[in-house]
């Protein structure tokens, strides 16, 4: 046997571990609402720096993420969807993440301030802290609230880019803001419906294992009624327009329409053919949000034409 | 088997240290980039005195 089959792999990332610890998947969300939100403020910001404040703006979102999975790797262990990260793996030391995590918000918050301003740079520190301390720490395996609550940190990011065009929060920016914050709920109870077994093994008190099924599908329902108002509403200001108001009635009323589905649907009947709705539900909140912003970003560009807005 | 033979967890190493070298370079031309818009951006020091002697007159 040589030497170098005598090292213990554990804790040996690549740098592919690394990015995974940045939670890439969440990453692409931030890059892609944090740019919606800089674009379509009435401030014109030059292009380098705008590349540069959402390249900070996801890495602070990455710096959360190391952050997260630092303290949850307990419980990422336990559940099916998150044991192959990369700190319950083994392939990155949890110290490790932690120092990342830590290293990577004093970066972003520090060059985002000096890039854009202070307002955007001190969104994103509470919204690093707001993930890390208040969602994960306190919230997570506290309170079955905890998606409610937590999705405030995943709602900044539109109103960060905002803030680093206009140096302000506003109106425009808090609706943004709203509309993440509002989706968030429907969307993380529609996957917790069907990965039922998940939860409760990591023992977190998801609202489908401390309020039973029934209410979650019911929670389901009502948090998509108050949905629908915020994404409306979002319409009739300085970035909304007629095509934003027109997409955000027909995804609202698909939205609905499924929401509607789950709550009137017996849990028999669900297991019976593997939660197809649900999990139809949750494919479709993605592109819901996606499309919402996507409408957003043509107004924007449809407005800069002389033609976009009311 | 023979120290120079290349293990799994070499190509590993060298691909992470590629990675991070690579995301320290760009990070460093994006600071360079940044610092020459804002360089340009910035008012220059000749028109502040000129506006300030303006008003004065």
């Amino acid at each position: 046997m040589s030497d170098v089959q005598t090292y213990d792999q554990h804790g040996e990332a690549g740098f592919g571990d690394y990015v995974l610890l940045l939670k890439p998947r969440v990453m692409s969300l931030v890059v892609f609402t944090a740019l919606v939100g800089l674009l379509v403020a009435p401030v014109h910001m030059n292009p380098v720096l705008a590349v540069a404040s959402v390249l900070f703006i996801a890495l602070g979102g990455g710096a959360s993420g190391a952050l997260n999975m630092w303290w949850d790797a307990d419980i990422d262990i336990r559940m099916r969807r998150t044991r192959n990260r990369p700190v319950p793996s083994g392939k990155v030391e949890a110290r490790e993440a932690l120092a990342i995590g830590l290293a990577l918000s004093l970066i972003s918050v520090a060059m985002l301030s000096l890039v854009a301003n202070l307002v955007a740079g001190a969104l994103l520190a509470f919204t690093i802290f707001f993930y890390a301390v208040v969602y994960s720490m306190l919230l997570k395996r506290t309170t079955p609230q905890n998606i409610v609550i937590g999705g405030a940190a995943g709602a900044f990011p539109p109103m960060i880019g905002w803030a680093c065009a206009t140096g302000d929060v506003s109106l425009q920016s808090m609706l943004m803001f709203a509309l993440i914050f509002m989706w968030t709920p429907p969307h993380f109870w529609s996957l917790a419906l069907f990965m039922k077994d998940d939860y409760s093994n990591a023992g977190v008190p998801m609202l489908t294992v401390t309020h039973g099924r029934k209410s979650t599908r019911r929670h389901i329902m009502a948090y998509t009624v108050l949905l629908a108002p915020v994404s409306l509403a979002a319409g009739f200001t300085s970035i909304g327009g007629p095509v934003y108001l027109a997409s955000a009635v027909v995804l609202n009323a698909i939205f609905l329409m499924g929401a509607w589905s789950i709550w009137h649907r017996d849990e028999a009947v669900a297991e019976a053919d593997g939660y197809a709705v649900e999990k139809r539900v949750f494919k479709f909140s993605l592109l819901y949000l996606f499309l919402h912003f996507v409408a957003l970003l043509a107004e924007a560009v449809l407005h800069a034409a002389g033609l976009g807005g009311w | 088997m023979p120290l120079a033979e290349e293990h799994e967890i070499h190509k590993r190493r060298l691909g992470r240290n590629l990675g991070i070298g690579l995301s320290l370079m760009a990070f460093v031309l994006i600071v360079f980039a940044v610092t020459v818009v804002k360089v340009a951006e910035a008012p220059q020091p000749g028109h502040v005195a000129a506006q300030f002697l303006g008003a004065k007159q």
